[in-house]
This record gives C-alpha cells, sequence and structure tokens, in this order.
C-alpha cells in the first residue's frame, strides 16, 4: 500500500510516478510530485520506481479558475 | 462602411459638451474623474482625494466608493441615481508587465439587488486614464439613446444623442470605431463600449468592451459580463461609450520607477514564452485548456451541475477547438501583453438569427462560456458553442449565466416542472442544441419563454413555483445561483473550501475570490476548518487586489516559473506577488510590502461586504448556497458517484447498511449542511466579522474605513 494524496493506493510492483498519475487521472500539467519528502523532477515520472508503503504527494499548483 | 458612419454621425444631435485641459498621468493617477449625469447632461470633473487613493487605491475601489455616496438602501438599479462606474487603477496601462490592462465596471445590479463588480479586457479603461480620468462615473437616465465620447488629444467630452448606429455589439463596435478614427491605423487609438439588444430584453445584460485587432482588421470583443450592467446601461440609453486617445507609450502611465516594472515584465515574459508551451498553452487554446482538465477531475459542470465529467467532453476539449482559433496572431486584450490568451475565431459563417449566413469573427470561446453553454446544457458540439458565443456576446448577454439558467430551464423540463406549453413549443432537453440556440435568440430578442428565462434563475425559481406549481424545495436545491447571480462553471460538490469560495463571494457565485478546488479536494492540503478559513481569508484579499489596479488575475498563476513547486507557498506563487509588488511599487512610488498588498485589500473587501448589508443584504443568511453546490439532490446524482459517498457515510460511522439512496442522500446532506455552518463560523472569525457575518467594529477601526455612516450602519448589527 502507498498513500497518494493522503489516501490509499494498492502498490504494484514495478509502480512509477507515472503509473499513479495516470491511475488517479492526474492530467494537469502544473504538478509536482513530491515523494517521501523529496520533490522528483518531472523528467524521472515515468522511470521513478516507488516502493511499498511511500508517501507520495501530487500537488496540483493551480488555486484559480 | 466609411459612408455609412459619415451619414450616421450626421444625425447625432448635441446635448452638451465640455472643453478639458489634458491631464497628465503621474504615479499612476491624473488625479480627477469624469462625471456625467444623463439626467440633465452635466459633465463635470471631480478631484480624487489622498483618501481615496490611500483607501480605496483604484479600479473597483473607486467604483464601490462612487457608487456608495450615490445611492441609498432603497435605490434600485433601474433609478436614476445609480450609477456605471468605469475605472482601470494606478497600475493599468503599464505595457512592460502582462495582463495590466483590465477596467473595473461596478454598479448596483438588477439580478442581485446589490453591487456587482465585473472586470474586463480591451482598451477603454487605459485609455480614458491616458485622456485624463481615473474613472468615469455615469448617472441619470437619458431621454433617448445616446453616446459619450472622449476625445483624449484635443479635450473635450460631448454627451450626443445617436440614433442610427446598431445597438448590437459586434456592428456598434466596428460602426463608433469607423466613425472616430481618421484612418485604418488611428482605429487601435478608438475603444468602445457598448451592450446589445439583449441587455434590453434581460437582466443579465453584459457590457463589450473593444479593441481594433490590426491584423484581422477587425474590432475584437471583451465582455464585462457579470450581474447585469449592460441591462443598467441600456436602460440609461446609453448606446456607446467611446474615448479616443492617440500615443500610447511605455512611459504614458507616468511610472516613478520604469526599471522597477521592466524587470518584472522580462521575467514574466520569459517565464510565458519558455514555459507556457508545457504548462497551460494559453497562448495556443486561452482558458479552453480547463475543459478536458475539468471533466478528467470530475469538475465538468454537466446537465445543471448534477455531474462532473461526461464521455463526450472530448468533443469539446482545447485540441477541438485549436482548430477554430486562428494561431499565430498577437491576442492580447492589452498592449504587452505576451499570455495573448484573447482567442478568436476568424470567418466563422452562422447558422441561425439575425445574422444568418454572414461571417464573422467571433471572440471565443472561453472556458466559462464551453463549460456552461456546452457541457452544462449536455450538448458536445463545438460550432454550437461558437454561435451561441458570439450571439450572446453581440446581443449583451453574460455567457455564463445564461449557460447556469439554461442548464436549470433542460433540469426543469426534464423533470416536467415546465413543458411544452410553458416553453412555447421548445423541446429544452438535455442536449437539444437547436431549442437552446433558439431561447437564446427568444432572450436577445425579448419574446416567448425567452422573457422568463432572461430574468435569471432566482426569479425562475419563483415564477416556477408560483405559476406552475413548482415543488419549491426542489426549485430551489437545483437553481445553481447564490445572491441572485448564477453560479460559474465549477462542480464544487466535494470540496467544502469552494462552496465557501462561491457563496461566500460578495457579488455572488464567481470564482474570480477563490478557486480552491486543487488544494483542498486534489492535494488535500487545508483540511480543518481553520485552514481552509485563511484560504478563504487570503485569497480573496489576494485576488481582489488585481481588480483595484486594472490587472488581469490570469498571469499570476496560469503560468508559473519553473522551480515553483519548490518553494514553501507554491499555491501563492510567491515570485509573481514579489512582481506585483514590484510594480505597485515601481509605478506609485510608494514602498508597499506583500503584507500590505493583503491590508489594501481587505479595506475594499470589507466595504463591499458592508455596502451589501447597505442594500439589504450581506449577512449569514445570504451566504448560504442550494444544496447542489454542497451534495446530490437527486438518486441519480447519488448513484453516479456511490462510492465516494457510500465511503464517506461509512467513515462518518454512519449505518448506511440496507438503507435507501434516499435515506443516504438525506443523512449526507445533514452532514454536509451542518459542516457548511461550521464553515462560515470559521470564516467569519478570521475575517474579523460577527457571526452573523457583519464585520465588527474593531475590524473596520482597524482597516481605517470607519466612516460615519459605516460605523452607524454596522452598529446594528454588532
Amino acid at each position: 500500500m502507498i498513500k497518494v494524496n493522503k489516501e490509499n493506493m494498492e502498490y504494484q510492483e514495478g509502480m512509477t510516478v507515472e503509473d499513479v498519475l495516470q491511475k488517479k487521472k492526474y492530467t494537469f500539467r502544473m504538478i509536482t510530485v513530491i515523494v517521501n519528502g523529496r520533490v522528483v523532477p518531472k523528467d524521472q515520472y515515468a522511470t521513478y520506481m516507488l516502493k511499498d508503503g511511500d508517501n507520495v504527494d501530487v500537488v496540483h499548483i493551480m488555486s484559480g479558475g | 462602411m466609411v459612408e455609412n458612419v459619415i451619414e450616421m454621425k450626421k444625425a447625432h444631435r448635441l446635448l452638451a459638451r465640455m472643453d478639458y485641459e489634458l491631464g497628465k498621468v503621474q504615479k499612476g493617477y491624473t488625479n480627477r474623474t469624469l462625471y456625467i449625469n444623463l439626467c440633465d447632461n452635466t459633465i463635470k470633473s471631480k478631484p480624487v482625494t489622498q483618501q481615496m487613493k490611500d483607501i480605496f487605491i483604484g479600479g473597483r475601489g473607486f467604483g464601490l466608493w462612487y457608487l456608495w455616496n450615490a445611492v441609498t438602501s432603497e435605490t434600485k438599479w433601474n433609478d436614476p441615481e445609480n450609477e456605471i462606474i468605469i475605472s482601470t487603477g494606478p497600475i493599468g496601462g503599464i505595457t512592460q508587465y502582462p495582463g495590466a490592462g483590465k477596467s473595473l465596471v461596478v454598479s448596483l445590479s438588477p439580478i442581485t439587488g446589490t453591487v456587482i463588480d465585473s472586470n474586463v479586457g480591451g482598451y477603454f479603461g487605459p485609455l480614458l486614464k491616458f485622456s485624463g480620468w481615473d474613472a468615469l462615473e455615469i448617472q441619470g437616465k437619458a431621454e433617448k439613446d445616446v453616446i459619450i465620447y472622449i476625445d483624449g488629444n484635443n479635450g473635450y467630452v460631448t454627451i450626443e444623442e445617436a440614433p442610427e448606429e446598431a445597438v448590437d455589439s459586434h456592428l456598434a463596435a466596428e460602426q463608433f470605431t469607423a466613425m472616430y478614427a481618421d484612418s485604418e491605423e488611428d482605429k487601435r487609438n478608438v475603444a468602445v463600449v457598448s451592450a446589445g439588444r439583449g441587455a434590453e430584453n434581460t437582466l443579465i445584460g453584459l457590457l463589450n468592451f473593444s479593441f481594433f485587432d490590426l491584423k484581422r482588421g477587425v474590432p475584437r470583443l471583451k465582455q464585462a459580463g457579470r450581474g447585469g450592467i449592460g441591462t443598467v446601461f441600456r436602460d440609461k440609453k446609453i448606446k456607446a461609450l467611446v474615448v479616443k486617445y492617440t500615443g500610447v507609450k511605455g512611459d504614458t502611465n507616468g511610472p516613478a520607477d520604469k526599471e522597477k516594472i521592466i524587470n518584472a515584465g522580462l521575467r514574466l515574459h520569459r517565464e510565458i514564452h519558455d514555459l507556457d508551451k508545457v504548462q497551460n498553452r494559453m497562448r495556443e487554446v486561452g482558458t479552453a485548456h480547463l475543459t478536458e482538465i475539468m471533466n478528467d477531475y470530475d469538475l465538468l459542470p454537466v446537465m445543471n451541475f448534477q455531474y462532473g465529467s461526461h464521455p463526450d467532453a472530448i468533443k469539446l476539449s482545447s485540441d477541438v477547438f485549436k482548430k477554430y482559433f486562428t494561431q499565430g496572431l498577437p491576442d492580447g486584450c492589452w498592449y504587452g501583453c505576451s499570455m495573448a490568451c484573447a482567442k478568436a475565431v476568424d470567418n466563422f459563417e452562422l447558422k441561425t438569427g439575425p445574422y444568418k449566413g454572414q461571417k464573422v469573427c467571433v471572440d471565443a470561446a472561453e472556458y466559462e462560456t464551453i463549460a456552461g453553454l456546452g457541457a452544462n446544457c449536455g450538448i458536445f458540439d463545438p460550432e454550437y458553442v461558437i454561435e451561441a458565443n458570439f450571439y450572446c456576446d453581440t446581443y449583451g448577454i453574460d455567457s455564463i449565466s445564461t449557460g447556469t439558467l439554461m442548464a436549470f430551464v433542460m433540469e426543469c423540463y426534464e423533470r416536467g416542472i415546465i413543458n411544452k406549453e410553458i416553453t412555447g413549443g421548445l423541446e429544452l432537453k438535455f442536449g437539444n442544441k437547436e431549442a437552446a440556440m433558439e431561447l437564446i435568440h427568444q432572450m436577445g430578442n425579448g419574446y416567448g419563454f425567452g422573457r422568463i428565462a432572461g430574468q435569471g434563475v432566482r426569479r425562475m425559481k419563483k415564477i416556477f413555483v408560483e405559476e406552475y406549481g413548482a415543488d419549491p424545495g426542489l426549485v430551489n436545491d437545483i437553481g445553481m445561483e447564490v445572491k441572485g447571480l448564477e453560479c460559474s462553471q465549477y462542480v464544487s460538490k466535494e470540496s467544502l473550501a469552494q462552496q465557501g469560495g462561491y457563496a461566500l463571494a460578495n457579488k455572488g457565485p464567481q470564482h474570480d475570490e477563490a478557486w480552491l478546488i486543487f488544494m483542498d479536494m486534489v492535494n488535500k492540503q487545508i483540511p480543518t476548518f481553520e485552514d481552509k478559513a485563511q484560504a478563504l481569508y487570503y485569497f480573496p484579499m489576494f485576488r481582489t487586489w488585481f481588480g483595484l489596479n486594472g490587472l488581469c488575475k490570469l498571469p499570476w498563476n496560469d503560468i508559473e516559473p519553473a522551480d515553483n513547486g519548490l518553494t514553501d507557498e507554491p499555491a501563492k506563487v510567491p515570485e509573481h506577488v514579489r512582481n506585483y509588488v514590484d510594480i505597485f511599487n515601481g509605478v506609485t512610488g510608494k514602498n508597499i510590502t506583500k503584507e500590505e498588498l493583503i491590508l489594501q485589500s481587505e479595506r475594499v473587501y470589507n466595504f463591499q461586504r458592508i455596502f451589501n448589508l447597505k442594500m439589504g443584504y450581506g449577512t449569514r443568511k445570504y451566504d448560504i448556497p442550494p444544496y447542489r453546490f454542497m451534495g446530490p439532490v437527486t438518486k441519480e446524482e447519488y448513484e453516479s458517484r456511490a462510492e465516494r459517498y457510500d465511503k464517506q457515510l461509512k467513515e462518518l460511522g454512519y449505518d448506511i447498511e440496507g438503507k435507501t439512496v434516499e435515506e443516504k442522500i438525506k443523512m449526507l446532506r445533514e452532514y454536509r449542511e451542518d459542516q457548511y455552518q461550521k464553515l462560515c463560523d470559521a470564516v467569519y472569525r478570521r475575517k474579523g466579522w460577527t457571526p452573523d457575518g457583519v464585520p465588527t467594529l474593531e475590524t473596520v477601526k482597524k482597516l481605517g474605513i470607519d466612516f460615519p455612516d459605516v460605523v452607524e450602519l454596522i452598529s446594528k448589527y454588532q
């Protein structure tokens, strides 16, 4: 199990940040991904492997429509 | 065209003229405003006091102050005492920083009965200032159609009867621009404010502010849409306001320290150039990029805000609209805006209405219009959206209110509250674009069911209950208005903070005070009532500031520095806040901090809240939204998100085993309505208001807005 924006998500072996974004339908471009308190660069989303128990924050920046 | 406008101009009858000494803008102000009364054709200059600049800053602040002094608590929107005030603000008119040409319009609203403000692009506000006037204040009513013409180079103002020009905006803007320009090139020095026939026939009239697009050879139209100010404009029998000023330069706004502004501008221009293409693509598609995002996050209003997404929403996506938007043209609605998000569709052939068969340039389509006229009505056809957008604009009716009221009508039709007999044969089912288009024409032209629909959601609720026997509980729950203003186009059901963002907003549920859905619902950054109250304090205050200064909100957070996510408070976009402090200080020569920026807004924001109180509103009971803002009203809505709602009820300790959907709706409603009241408590506390939502005496004293009439008014509510 991992936490994504404070909610539980089933962990799967080999899961990347990009997989999480797809699963959550997080399609907005202005996001910052933080895993266990450390920012993951955008160009590593497809390769950054998550571990069971990781805490993932996907911070959507836009605060105005 | 040229011959036509010569004849039209010959038909003008001069009613009044005032010659004036040309003004010079110093540190963002000309230090005088222009007052016009259409009852007796008074034209006069008024001084801007230091108190006005210190407390109200400019723009919306000036508008609120003038209106406060012009009306009593008994004044109605169509009384001659009501005013329309247009002002940009001290920063408005600079050309070095994107989004710095906004005008703010203030009046008493026909649909809310209290003060409304609306912001708009186009050249009018800045050219008015460069002509020597920080604001234009119009009171009274003319007997016949008039125009007000301001010649900012030759120094005179006229009121003229103008019987022959068109009322509809796409024509009026073209005719008045051609009439007062000396050449094609000179047309960019003319700016026109106009409404349209629909502003006469509905209560949701808007104002179109023009800017001349030299590349396209047409005047473009930007809208002060919210709250029916166009209806006030036509009630005063104003056909157009025209300003002409030649000579806009980089320092026309008279900045105290130009370097500060240039440096801030360069930083933002660089960001836009480098990052817009990987962020929101505002330069390609404008705000249309939001449609697919809102659909993905279940926030796109579908079928009167019942649902948050739809499989056909892809047909309204930005990639679809990009094919209609002419690319590669400078689409800024004021000089120097490299964000250039004012997209347009060229050579669009109209299929319906009085201009059927004509090819026009349509300022279309922004997210709100796509979501409101399209998805919210179950219509997923981009060409319908463009056509409906064109007619809303040229008729002078607000496309946001039109979308929301149309969606309400459609749901009422589908639920049997109204029928073909009542609609005059229109089968107003979700998705019926022909019926929807016909209703827009009826609203614009003032006939048929359009006369009822054009009164807005709040009045329709009353009519449907009193005349057609509708269940008052149901229509009140599903009619998406607060304070009488129709809701803008986001589903707020799963974000308590955004419910407050909408329903606590001074003017009614427009998202320009706060859009907190991502922070609240997605990021879960503001879990407690206190967190939400702090967000509902900071963001409305911060965003109010744009309207005091003639600024557009979009360059604040629709583009962000590459490292914004690494800052302490990314939602505030700290680097851009620094830019705003710099440009304010660069223009005015003052030395404010980011905290003082918020204080400037707080004064005006609280004053507007108290203005609502003066007009008979402004307390807690006017901040309560219909239940659909908070949660599912109907069985279908509950079932569309059953997993989410069931989970929430279980987590809250409700026993839902064996319960019907109706029983679960009731439980959820009880909980969510209670949460909303608790949110109000927290927000009022944070803002320094009483439990009934009135600023305390201590708050107004602290803010320096303890004028005797303010103190007398609020003392009754302490």
